[in-house]
């Protein structure tokens, strides 16, 4: 469990984070979301103590970072940044961490085979690509076995497998009863792992929510309906009090209408349904909602490629 | 347009790349997937004629790269969002570039205000994240207006506003009837701006393809079928019958059924008859991440297995509860090792598996070959991969036969 | 028991980094080869010495002329120790697994220290008795008046200027800064000062000419330092604590 309490932090005027509080509970994988420059990068190092808060305070366990003894047993955490001498081998990188908190040698071998790195383990880190970089650093986050994790942006430099490889861990880190709090910008990536969502903005907390009742409020959803029965269809939704309007195709949509309850429906009036199937707008539509307003570097979105404007003259040259 | 006709490279005796063919088109974003370590960088490099081809050629329009006229007006490439001076600022490594290859310099200002970078544009690119970084390499490759635009995984660290920027911006370019050509890892992400792919695994063309093919060869669709919660009879009942019809079922976590084998009006007229009432019926196609993972297994460098913990004791921590035991895991490591080419385990995909005459990757003889043809991915407990898994609802049909190389075999 | 476990761990990052042997063996090799050939060339040149330059040979610390080179080493490797865990982000790591920044920088400095200590003395020895031998029959011998204090000491000053860079790099972090300011300091600074008349009285106070006063067992004719053997390493063991405590504050206070 971790706790924050009123965290803050400023870096001379600016305010990076700014009195967050929120609990990242055991057993289910929290998603810490927000965009750049949001302040999730500094509140992650403020719950490790790296960072001193100006004031507030986060709490793992009940306990403040460096009142733990051996912390690497109680939380492991991959930090965005390479945090690696680059002339060490991956053994001796985490032989040195395991050896600060007492932990046995074995453990070392353990986790390069977890990560799938047993094969390089005595090569100078300085060669590994992105990916396995990325592999070294969820290594040293398991070491300690701790009960709690966090990643930061943990799929950069993956490739598919190690995507999938990694959700799948974070999910059952999370389903042994774990506290496991992940950051990231890919919103695909979060609605398959997360199950619960803490959303921050400019440094303040915008939500703190499950990622169900994350997207139901923040985007809208329907239930697509199609029927050979169509106009009838339509008489009995109308006569229900339901609006139905096309969607094109030949299909129908209801707004914020339940699936069980049309289904119900038409059951009652004996109408065949080829599709019921409820809608639901993706996270990244949710999340870009909420945050429309905290987004530090806007692109210019609406002109792609302005063409004409400079004109073709010194294409001909 | 950009072919490649048998292009090969070679570094000493490691082939990275093997005979690749194929033709990226214009007014379309064609994705470039494929493992790490797959080939795909030198394959990039190569139409960029940054390295040589050991044999065969790649063109840019009918032309070698390095024969291009005024290749910075004709291709635009992101490759390594780093390979910018540091000391110089956004505006002045933009303007060297555009220097170069005779390109006005008002055009520098309207490429830094597309990518959003005109209120830093005179701070030196050393104090730039990683996403910055990335917009200033999109601005250099959209500098010369060019026709053909080449991304190494552009949506690296980027954020949630920026991912959704550049894939509209692909796709825009794409609609101007430019050629575009993504690599990345991403495959929620592919799946969202990708209209056609190319994959490669180990340096061979594994596929070619539009994205609705390529997920339908490399796996089934399903419909999700939810009965009344109140009552569990009705789910019995239609479960039965639909298999009584011929269709396959499985459970998803949350209740429903997965059903693959039957199309959805036909899943109506039985439930009907039977006198289910339905709550939900919806299709569903599986993600292109699982149709890839398909194709691709066996060509992976790094795997991971299965954690021991052998002599490390767990302390726990005060207050915190003692581990839960996980559902259907059946022995003491965290989660499950992806799935093929386990030691001791006998490998997904045999090695060339030249008997099985449906393909290499479609392993229909060796149903618990595919993790991912397991129900509700979501939430969804670790399994041992020996866990007996259920049988492929359909033995996956693969595409042509000709544009499809064994990912394993004739290295 | 903590300590115990950081010492160890320090142990295993400084035995695994090539840095390490490479700034160590370039200390050994060129304080002992540097020491030997300006031994060789004094020795031939005696003859010629005015009966006042005669007066003040000291061949002891001749033998240890090799060191003013092989300090550079010794500084490098200093920075190098702290800065490493900076310039590669290894420090995030180090801290997340060591919170008690005091214990962190204690474990890593005890560690350095023991290390740059066992190769100085080694380092002193050998210089002294292969430059001894370089001199023939104007060498000087252990058991002489003053001399193993001054070879014991020569191993000091080598640590203590290894310890001093420590405590400078953990102030200034970057290894290029704290480079940056070292080697001017050591090998400008301290000449410059001493080369004009009006600052020379401040140049004596400067680490490595007050601690390298160890190292003389016959004092320049004239001599008027105003402090001794042991009270020049004194001011040098005074420098580097002023360092050390530098770095220790500014490591507690600031953010990793």
């Amino acid at each position: 469990m971790i706790e924050l309490e009123g965290l803050t932090k400023r870096y001379g005027e600016k305010v990076a984070v700014n009195n967050l509080t929120f609990t990242v509970r055991p057993g289910i994988v929290t998603g810490f979301l927000g965009p750049n420059g949001a302040g999730k990068s500094t509140t992650m190092r403020m719950v490790l103590g790296l960072d001193r808060p100006t004031a507030g305070d986060v709490r793992i366990d009940g306990r403040r970072y460096d009142q733990l003894k051996d912390p690497l047993k109680y939380i492991g955490a991959l930090l965005e940044a390479k945090a690696w001498h680059g002339g060490r081998s991956a053994y001796n990188h985490l032989l040195c961490l395991a050896q600060s908190n007492g932990i046995p040698t074995t453990r070392v071998r353990e986790v390069l085979d977890t990560v799938g790195l047993t094969a390089v383990a005595k090569k100078k880190t300085k060669g590994f690509s992105m990916g396995m970089g990325q592999r070294l650093g969820i290594a040293a986050a398991l070491l300690g076995d701790p009960r709690i994790l966090m990643f930061d942006e943990p799929v950069n430099g993956l490739d598919p497998e190690g995507i999938h490889w990694i959700r799948t861990l974070m999910k059952s880190l999370a389903a042994q009863g774990r506290t496991v709090f992940v950051s990231s910008h890919l919103m695909s990536e979060m609605a398959l792992t997360a199950d619960h969502l803490v959303v921050i903005g400019q440094g303040r907390l915008l939500a703190d929510t499950s990622m169900a009742d994350f997207i139901e409020r923040n985007s809208r959803s329907y239930v697509r309906i199609r029927s050979p029965q169509r106009e009838r269809l339509l008489d009995v939704l109308h006569r229900a009090g339901i609006t139905a309007v096309e969607s094109g195709n030949g299909a129908l949509e209801v707004d914020g209408g339940k699936a069980e309850h049309i289904g119900e429906l038409a059951a009652r009036h004996q109408l065949v349904l080829h599709e019921l199937s409820p809608q639901q707008a993706s996270l990244e539509e949710a999340f870009m909602r909420l945050t429309a307003e905290s987004v530090e570097y806007h692109a210019h979105s609406d002109a792609p490629v302005p063409r004409q404007q400079w004109g073709d003259d010194w294409k001909r040259s | 347009m950009i072919e490649a006709v048998g292009l090969t490279k070679r570094y000493g005796d490691k082939t990275a790349v093997y005979n690749l063919s194929f033709q990226v088109r214009p007014g379309a974003v064609t994705g470039f997937l494929g493992p790490n370590g797959s080939g795909k960088s030198t394959t990039m490099r190569m139409i960029l004629g940054l390295d040589n081809p050991t044999a065969g050629h790649v063109t840019i329009g009918g032309y070698p790269y390095r024969k291009l006229p005024n290749a910075p007006r004709q291709v635009g490439a992101l490759l390594d969002a780093k390979a910018v001076h540091g000391g110089r600022s956004a505006r002045n490594h933009l303007l060297s570039l555009a220097q170069l290859s005779g390109i006005p310099a008002r055009r520098v200002d309207e490429v830094l205000g597309v990518v959003g970078l005109h209120d830093v544009a005179g701070r030196r690119s050393k104090g730039f994240s990683l996403g910055m970084g990335q917009r200033l390499g999109i601005a250099a490759a959209l500098l010369g207006d060019p026709q053909v635009l080449l991304f190494d995984e552009p949506v690296n660290g980027l954020d949630p506003e920026g991912i959704l920027w550049v894939r509209n911006l692909m796709k825009a370019l794409a609609a101007e009837g430019r050629t575009v050509f993504v690599s990345s890892h991403l495959m929620s992400e592919m799946a969202l701006t990708a209209d056609h792919l190319i994959v490669i695994g180990r340096g061979q063309l594994l596929a070619d393809m539009s994205v609705k093919d390529f997920i339908s060869a490399n796996s089934a669709d399903f419909a999700r079928v939810r009965t009344p919660d109140t009552e569990p009879q009705q789910r019995e009942k239609l479960s039965a019958a639909i298999t009584e019809a011929g269709g396959h079922v499985l459970p998803e976590q949350d209740g429903a059924l997965r059903v693959t084998g039957l199309p959805l009006p036909r899943i109506s007229d039985i439930a009907h008859d039977a006198d289910v009432r339905l709550w939900e019926l919806s299709p569903h196609q599986a993600s292109l991440e699982e149709a890839y993972m398909r194709m691709t297994q066996g060509a992976v460098d790094y795997r991971s297995t299965a954690d021991q913990k052998a002599g490390l004791q767990q302390p726990l921590p005060p207050g915190a509860q003692p581990p839960m035991p996980v559902p259907g895991q059946g022995q003491p490591g965290w989660y499950a090792p992806p799935p093929p080419q386990q030691g001791g385990q006998p490998s997904a995909v045999p090695q060339g598996a030249p008997q099985a005459p449906a393909g290499p990757y479609a392993a229909p003889g060796a149903p618990a070959a595919n993790p991912y043809a397991q129900p509700a991915p979501q939430g969804q407990a670790p399994q041992a991969p020996q866990a007996p898994a259920a049988p492929p609802a359909a033995p996956p049909t693969v595409p042509t036969a000709s544009d499809v190389t064994k990912p394993e075999d004739a290295r | 028991m903590a300590a115990a476990q950081v010492v160890r761990s320090e142990w295993t990052k400084i035995r695994s980094v090539a840095s390490t042997v490479w700034t160590l063996s370039l200390a050994v090799v060129v304080t002992i080869a540097l020491g030997m050939l300006i031994s060789a060339l004094s020795r031939s040149e005696f003859d010629g010495m005015s009966a006042r330059d005669r007066l003040s040979f000291d061949p002891t610390f001749i033998s240890f002329a090799g060191m003013s080179l092989g300090q550079l080493a010794m500084v490098v490797f200093g920075v190098l120790v702290v800065s490493n865990e900076y310039s590669t982000g290894m420090i995030r790591a180090s801290l997340a697994a060591v919170p008690q920044r005091g214990t962190f920088l204690f474990g890593k400095l005890a560690v350095a220290t023991a290390l740059a200590l066992v190769v100085s003395l080694a380092t002193s020895f050998a210089a002294f008795f292969l430059g001894q031998a370089m001199l023939g029959e104007h060498r000087a011998s252990l058991g002489d008046d003053g001399v193993l204090r001054a070879v014991i000491g020569g191993g000091l000053y080598m640590t203590l200027i290894a310890v001093f860079s420590m405590g400078v790099a953990t102030m200034l972090r970057s290894p290029m800064l704290s480079l940056g300011v070292l080697v001017p300091f050591f090998f400008l600074i301290s000449s410059i000062l001493g080369y004009v008349e009006a600052t020379k009285e401040v140049g004596r106070f400067l680490p490595d000419q007050a601690g390298s006063r160890i190292m003389q067992v016959v004092p320049p004719v004239g001599d008027d330092t105003p402090y001794g053997p042991w009270g020049g390493l004194g001011i040098m063991v005074l420098w580097v604590i002023a360092a050390l405590l530098g770095g220790y504050v500014l490591l507690k206070r600031r953010d990793a």
